[in-house]
């Protein structure tokens, strides 16, 4: 395994660069890094989502490597495709980088991220996960928590704002036997430049889930994106863990689960949540954490 | 160091101009951000220490590292490219510091 | 003159596929189109061709794993069918927009509901917008053959774009007859490995399938709709250099069968064709000066090559498997638009027929021509073959 990725020894270039995401945009510092981790001999796939939305508007051409836009659904194949054109061209020393919002990955992009799995070509998945479908204005997606406020699940007397849970992408990637998964936030930006670094280093496919708060969509000032990306983890709603030769291996345990009231109340897509619905939250975190200890993770 | 650069805007006349298929040179800007800030980042340079965690947690990649020679001893600082910043704040929020502070701007 | 073998539809185009050695096939299976991708990876196992065959997990995906292969500057291969047509028709527009020369093969098969296996022409005559060329085959020797010129057209530089080859499902995927399969030596030359200055590259860093605003996306369109007409010339090109090597000649964007003279022509596309000239060489010994007009090429149409087979027409027919559902069929539709275009004011009669998967017999087709020479102009689009009584208003 190579030298741990630092702020010191990472690259300097900047191959995201001059986009139009909103200020403090954690989804952005998620792709901004892992492209300093992986290099310029990156071929990079996104699908529509912010990142693609912010960056490809001609001629304001944001990614210094080579990128391509994929339709919605399709970022796992085109990623297939462009190992396959890769490996037909002659190409090496190059990496096949695929990037989705929750939205392209857990939704609409779950057949093909689920073929590309089967497919283990050594390609490496990362989804940023703002938690709703943020590029079309903030509307429920398969990973937006429970309790959230989005526009299509408004929280008011009839519709009290996303009832259902976040769909474990995690686990549902790592049941596929994949080589390398991990979850990362982007508040913890070292451990997610390494476990890029890892996946890079994995033959076959990676995957990696990294928490990315929208400032905008969360309800919080520009300012709070890693600090809020930081207090998920530290309460516990959101784990640090990797998946890898069939197992599950935590990378940081809370020293305490506490703090959600404060992480729920201070973002306005919870703030209509009474103290019963916060209850829930807890419960349901404690439950996770049960489960993990059974694992024996 | 790659970097996306400013570049004049392409001026397409005719239609054989146009870079057909929706395919060009990557990495090339015609807009700067700059007027997106309500504020701005200012730097004391003599307060950073050169951790460069601004650097490495700006979403926009608009701070850098730096090197100072200061009496032959070399410094790393960071420097801002307020072309680019859009002033969300990030960067004065994780200095233990407070090498940086965010300004209204005038107006 | 390369083997003979008694092969399907599918096999044929295989074949002709194996020829044309694309570096990455991505296709997901459906009826009729399977044995085209079992072949091909049959051959893959074999050897005798040299390609990445990754299993994908829907249609969707084998267009977008083809567009990705396509922009590394490979050459890719597809296939699908009708359901698999439509599952993938956001991926066609990005295609041809993007200006991916990739080549698919298309067993033409009706849609659903009903469901059905059978062939007709809905499937790809729905997505005649989507900025492909579309080109017809009829009958297995075809099928190989345009295989190969498929990727001269579509890699050409003036064109640049994806081709889609259909072939009738069933009648002709599914139907065995001699082919000739050329030899390596006999077509050498004849298609290059693709080179192209547009891709993907390591050493200049490229931006690929960027949006564009009001301010030049017309504009990017125009340029689209002019490589797709600069099709109809070069297929001529491409088809004339092929007779060269082989010497088989297909004739360009459509084939005029007795039409010098013809006063009573019928239009058709695909596998019928045959089955009409019988009929033609029938009437022509009853004294009518019928004729059959072939598209081959429906995208781009080709308007000037088309009204040059009709100046004598008395009366013409457009015997089609498509309806437009509130309309008429979309083959009438295009014929109609290059008549008044080339101020051409014979009666103009729509024969749809053919439609999941019923036959069009010798029957039928004498029935056409029997209404354009009685003048049945009341009724000028017309469902023909039925088999019950059409009592509904």
């Amino acid at each position: 395994m190579s030298d741990r990725i630092n702020a010191r020894n990472i690259s300097d270039s900047e191959f995201f660069y001059g986009h139009k995401a909103c200020a403090g945009c954690g989804g952005s510092l998620a792709v901004r890094i892992a492209l300093k981790v992986l290099g310029e001999n990156t071929l990079l796939v996104e699908p529509a989502g912010c990142m693609s939305a912010v960056s490809f508007n001609y001629p304001q051409m944001s990614f210094a490597n080579n990128a391509i836009i994929s339709a919605f659904a399709g970022t796992g194949a085109v990623m297939s495709g462009l190992k396959a054109g890769a490996e037909a061209m002659g190409l090496k020393d190059y990496h096949v980088l695929g990037i989705a919002g929750d939205g392209g990955t857990a939704d609409i992009g779950i057949q093909a991220l689920s073929g590309l799995i089967d497919r283990n070509d050594d390609v490496i998945y990362i989804c940023y996960d703002n938690e709703a479908y943020m590029n079309t204005g903030i509307q429920k997606s398969g990973l937006t928590p429970f309790g959230a406020t989005t526009t299509t699940t408004p929280a008011g007397s009839r519709v009290k704002g996303n009832i259902r849970p976040k769909k474990n992408l995690f686990e549902i990637v790592a049941a596929h036997g994949i080589p390398y998964a991990a979850t990362a936030s982007v508040g913890y930006i070292e451990d997610f430049a390494n476990k890029v670094k890892r996946a890079s280093e994995v033959k076959g496919t990676s995957f990696i889930h990294v928490l990315a708060p929208c400032p905008t969509g969360w309800g919080v000032d520009t300012s709070e994106t890693i600090d809020i990306a930081r207090e998920i983890v530290d309460t516990g709603l959101w784990y640090l863990a990797e998946y890898y030769d069939g197992e599950f291996h935590l990378n940081m345990k809370p020293k305490a689960l506490e703090g959600v009231s404060h992480y729920i109340k201070r973002q306005s897509r919870f703030k209509h949540l009474s103290d019963e619905d916060i209850e829930t939250i807890i419960r349901e975190r404690d439950k996770t954490w049960e489960r993990i200890a059974l694992i024996g993770a | 160091m790659i970097r996306p650069s400013l570049e004049p805007r392409p001026v397409i006349r005719k239609l054989s101009e146009i870079p057909q298929g929706g395919s060009c040179k990557a990495g090339f800007l015609v807009d700067k951000n700059a007027g997106w800030r309500n504020r701005t980042p200012k730097l004391d340079i003599d307060k950073c220490i050169g951790c460069l965690q601004c650097y490495l947690y700006c979403p926009d990649g608009v701070i850098s590292k730096k090197n100072l020679d200061s009496d032959g001893r070399q410094l790393t600082k960071v420097d801002i490219d307020y072309d680019f910043c859009k002033g969300c704040g990030i960067c004065e929020k994780i200095c233990r510091r407070g090498a940086i502070s965010m300004e209204e701007n005038d107006g | 003159m390369g083997e003979i073998r008694y092969v399907s539809g599918d096999e044929a185009f295989a074949q002709g596929i194996r020829l044309a050695k694309p570096q990455v096939i991505s296709a997901y299976p459906i009826t009729p189109q399977t044995i085209v991708v079992e072949r091909l990876a049959d051959m893959v196992e074999d050897g005798s061709l040299d390609s990445k065959f990754v299993h994908v997990e829907s249609e969707h995906s084998a267009m977008m794993t083809a567009m990705g292969a396509s922009a590394m500057g490979a050459r890719a291969f597809t296939a699908t069918s009708s359901q698999g047509l439509l599952y993938m028709a956001e991926c066609l527009t990005y295609v041809s927009g993007g200006r991916f020369p990739i080549v698919m093969m298309n067993a033409n098969r009706a849609t659903a509901l009903p469901w059905s296996i059978y062939g007709d022409h809905r499937d790809s005559l729905s997505q005649l917008d989507s900025g492909w060329i579309q080109i017809y085959v009829e009958d297995a020797q075809e099928s190989l053959d345009m295989a190969l010129e498929a990727y001269r057209l579509a890699e050409n530089e003036d064109v640049r774009l994806p081709v889609m080859i259909n072939l009738d499902g069933f009648i002709l995927t599914h139907t065995y007859e001699a082919v000739d399969i050329p030899s390596e030596e006999e077509i050498s030359g004849f298609l290059k490995p693709r080179d192209t200055w547009d891709k993907l590259d390591l050493n200049n860093p490229v931006s690929m399938a960027f949006t564009v605003g009001p301010e030049l996306n017309e504009e990017f369109n125009l340029l689209h709709h002019k490589a797709s007409l600069a099709a109809i010339k070069e297929l001529e090109n491409i088809d004339a250099e092929y007779a060269k090597l082989t010497g088989r000649s297909y004739g360009g964007a459509v084939s005029g069968y007795l039409t010098e003279d013809a006063e009573y022509i019928l239009i058709t596309m695909g596998s019928i064709s045959g089955l009409v000239r019988d009929s033609v060489d029938e009437l022509r010994s009853e004294g009518v000066k019928a004729g059959v007009l072939k598209i081959r090429m429906i995208r781009p149409f080709p308007t000037d090559e088309l009204l040059k087979h009709l100046g004598n027409a008395i009366a013409i027919g457009t015997l089609e498997k498509d309806i437009s559902f509130g309309y008429e069929g979309t083959v009438y539709t295009n014929v109609n638009s290059a008549l008044h275009k080339g101020r051409n004011f014979a009666d103009s009669y729509d024969f749809i027929g053919g439609i999941g998967g019923r036959d069009i017999s010798k029957e039928i087709i004498r029935e056409c021509f029997t209404v354009m020479i009685n003048q049945e102009t009341d009724r000028l689009v017309r469902f023909v073959g039925l088999e019950v009584e059409d009592d509904v208003r």
